[in-house]
């Protein structure tokens, strides 16, 4: 937080303006970059979560699978915590807890 | 690089385009035209966008107009006869754009042929192309190696340049550059505006130059004569000069807006950024 990002939230005032421009800019450019809509992109992160919880057991609540971009370089990027390996793997679509994502 | 052949070693076919439209291209193309002549090189200026033609005007060339890049191609009219010499700046010269019907045949092959003419008389043959990424901007791009982009520091035409460099790049268009208009330090500093490096950040590309948002862009536009035509001192007319002067391949350093100033309101402008936690 800066000085006047602090100022800004003491007079309940909107901060400013040139970081929201940055951040709208990132996203909406990682979509143009790689050409993926949001639908796929959910579609994508369902089928990629699916297939990683038949081997570990993950927490859902913190996983994530965004698309970010640096230097023109579009990557996926998947944060997938893992609670807990599965002893043996599940069959395809065999686990229950994915009914719910 | 693509195998586009090159009809002269020296001579530079540079494509000024931007996505967006309204962002610069035309008054870029005219004050670096002027500025390169100014310093000595052979230098044509193309007129692409055959649909919104303006660069006649910004040159206050448009009462000297016979004939256009349309007779040159249908073979009614020699280059020479075409080209409008600057009176004030012999050593450059506009081939204008013919009318808005143009746009209906005209093919990437069409724009190549008069570039390749253009490379064989001028050091730097610059193509201000028209908005948007359709058949005009395709036209154009085949026509030239390298691309100058414009954008300003906003959301819309950050997003638009990113699309044109996508495809320039994947033209095989190179060096790809980015010339930053209408800046204006004093919301850069005030984090109102997406500074400098948040675009050259995002867009990945050189900065070739920086042109504060200046009025006198205005009043030299009411004239036809560009800012680099009498030296003008002003903000925007030394950017222009600067700009000619690294593409020269001179090394002018570039200063970055928002932290520019001694006053105490720049000062003041850096401490409110600093973080404090
Ligand atoms: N640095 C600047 N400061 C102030 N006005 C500018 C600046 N650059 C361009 N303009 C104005 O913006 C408008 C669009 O410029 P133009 O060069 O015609 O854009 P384009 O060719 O990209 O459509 C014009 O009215 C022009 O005078
Ligand atoms: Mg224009």
């Amino acid at each position: 937080m800066t000085l006047r990002d602090f100022i800004d939230k003491l007079l309940g005032r909107q901060p400013a303006s040139a970081g929201m421009a940055r951040q709208r800019l990132q996203l909406v450019l990682a979509h143009d970059r790689s050409d993926l809509n949001p639908e796929l992109l959910e579609q994508m992160r369902r089928e990629i979560l699916e297939v990683v919880s038949r081997y570990v057991e993950i927490d859902l609540e913190e996983g994530d699978v965004s698309l970010e971009t640096e230097d023109r370089v579009t990557a996926l990027v998947a944060n997938l915590p893992i609670k807990r390996a599965r002893p043996k793997p599940l069959p395809p679509g065999g686990d229950p807890s994915m009914a719910t994502i | 690089m693509s195998g586009k052949p090159v009809t002269s070693t020296q001579s530079r076919a540079i494509l000024i385009c931007s996505g967006k439209g309204g962002v610069g291209k035309t008054t870029l193309t005219a004050n670096l035209g002027v500025a390169l002549a100014k310093q000595g090189a052979r230098t044509a200026v193309l007129d692409a966008d055959f649909g919104l033609r303006n660069l006649d005007l910004l040159l206050g060339l448009e009462n000297r107009i016979v004939y256009t890049a349309q007779e040159v191609l249908s073979g009614s009219c020699r280059l020479e006869q075409a080209l409008v010499k600057h009176k004030q700046e012999p050593n450059l010269s506009l081939l204008p754009a013919g009318n808005p019907r143009m746009l209906e045949w005209l093919t990437p092959e069409d724009m190549k042929k008069i570039t390749d003419l253009l490379a064989e008389q001028f050091d730097y043959v610059l193509i201000d192309c028209p908005a948007g990424i359709e058949d005009g901007f395709k036209n154009a791009a085949a026509a030239c190696r390298e691309a100058l982009v414009v954008t300003t520091p906003e959301v819309s035409a950050v997003r638009d340049a990113d699309r044109v460099i996508g495809l320039l790049q994947t033209r095989g268009i190179e060096p790809i550059q980015l010339v930053l208009n209408r800046v204006r330090p004093r919301m850069m500093a005030n984090q109102e505006m997406l500074s400098v490096s948040d675009v050259t950040d995002i867009l990945a590309l050189p900065l070739l130059g920086l042109v504060l948002e200046d009025e006198q862009v205005i009043v030299s536009t009411n004239r036809g004569e560009p800012l680099t035509l009498n030296g003008s001192r002003s903000p925007a007319g030394q950017a222009y000069t600067n700009v000619a002067r690294r593409l020269r391949g001179e090394e002018v350093p570039l200063a970055d807006p928002s932290k520019e100033g001694q006053g105490l309101r720049a000062k003041l402008g850096r401490l409110m950024h600093t973080k404090i936690f």
